[in-house]
């Protein structure tokens, strides 16, 4: 008999473990099909990178499961900025693999817009959304990419582990893999330094580590990378803001003084011009 | 100009207001004479410029201190 650890349990996904070996339920009616199963070879053949799972998907009860060894997660008072801008980096400068599905457009910011409740924080970030992009919101076809590359799609630092405490990090959550606009991996730590919750100093030391390792999602001149994150950034935090927003009406609670911080600054992109 | 190592082609970057020559092939980097010297110069310099941010963003202070996370830090490590 193997003891099993809980290592997760929220949003309708269970990560348990037991010795080495991690066990993911993925969420209902997600990872599901030949593109999910796509994803998995596409991360396994890339073993430098991805921490991929062991074998095919199973399905176990009508639920996608898949297996992979155990790594050590984040340190959150000491991330490892500079390996994930070279990860990344290294990434982006694969060559797509045969039959990669595409990204698309980030679903997840329509989604967090659409479970919005009622209230003043709420309308200014729903305002913030009607300022993006009519294909980022799901209002119009997703625009051809001059350049696609493969993208892990929801990339954070949860999304990085390493094989013991000397191991190199890899890449886990194969579900977004796709091909596509690479900069949508840089917008999450992009809007979070925009909005003063990630520090100058870590930024600086990631998109830095992404540039020296030849990142090809931001022009290669320091002061430049706002040319292309201004719009992924702006999505990611009416995303993060409309996802506070929800948890704190879930919580029964105020918001906390970094989550009036987001709201402010969709108040700010909502007086902006739209983008296109 | 072509890579010493792999004769790739040499891009002209600006980097701190330094120019340096990287491969598009192997990535390696070329200094001209006294450029080291002006990064590492400019690394000294480098604690007091931060990277710049957009007019929409953040005036002043970030949120966080060294050792404190404050209340949206989870949202660095979840999706």
């Amino acid at each position: 008999m193997v003891s099993a650890q809980v290592i997760y349990d929220r949003n309708d996904v269970l990560v348990v473990r037991a010795r080495d070996v991690v066990a993911k339920a993925h969420r209902p009616g997600r990872a599901v099909g030949p593109e999910f199963a796509r994803r998995v070879e596409i991360a396994a053949s890339l073993p430098e990178l991805f921490n991929a799972p062991l074998g095919p998907p199973l399905d176990v009860e009508g639920r996608t499961v898949t297996l992979e060894r155990y790594g050590t997660p984040v340190d959150p008072f000491d991330p490892p900025w500079e390996d994930a801008g070279r990860l990344l980096a290294a990434l982006h400068a694969v060559p797509v693999p045969a039959d990669t599905p595409s990204f698309g457009r980030p679903t997840r910011v329509a989604r967090a817009v659409s479970r919005l409740g009622d209230g003043e924080a709420a309308d200014a970030v729903r305002r913030a959304f009607t300022g993006l992009p009519a294909w980022v919101r799901g209002d119009a076809p997703v625009p051809g990419v001059k350049d696609e590359r493969l993208l892990h799609g929801d990339f954070h630092l949860g999304q990085l582990v390493r094989a013991g405490e000397g191991g190199t990090w890899r890449f886990i959550d194969v579900e977004d893999i796709g091909r596509g606009d690479p900069v949508w991996d840089l917008a999450r730590l992009a809007a979070l330094f925009a909005v003063g919750i990630l520090a100058p100093d870590a930024w600086g030391r990631f998109l830095r580590a992404y540039r020296i390792a030849g990142g090809v999602a931001v022009p290669p001149d320091e002061g430049s990378e706002w040319t292309v994150l201004d719009m992924p950034s702006r999505a990611l935090v009416v995303q993060i803001a409309a996802t506070s927003l929800r948890l704190a009406a879930e919580q029964d609670r105020d918001l906390a003084p970094e989550e009036t911080g987001l709201v402010g600054a969709c108040v700010r992109i909502a007086e902006l011009p739209a983008l296109p | 100009m072509h890579c010493p190592k792999c004769h790739g082609f040499m891009r002209t970057y600006n980097r701190s207001g330094v120019q340096i020559e990287q491969c598009d092939n192997c990535r390696g980097v070329f200094l001209d004479y006294g450029e080291l010297e002006a990064l590492g110069r400019m690394e000294s310099g480098y604690h007091a410029a931060p990277p710049p941010a957009p007019g929409w963003g953040h005036h002043g202070g970030h949120h966080g201190h060294h050792g404190h996370h404050g209340g949206l830090f989870h949202a660095l490590f979840t999706t």
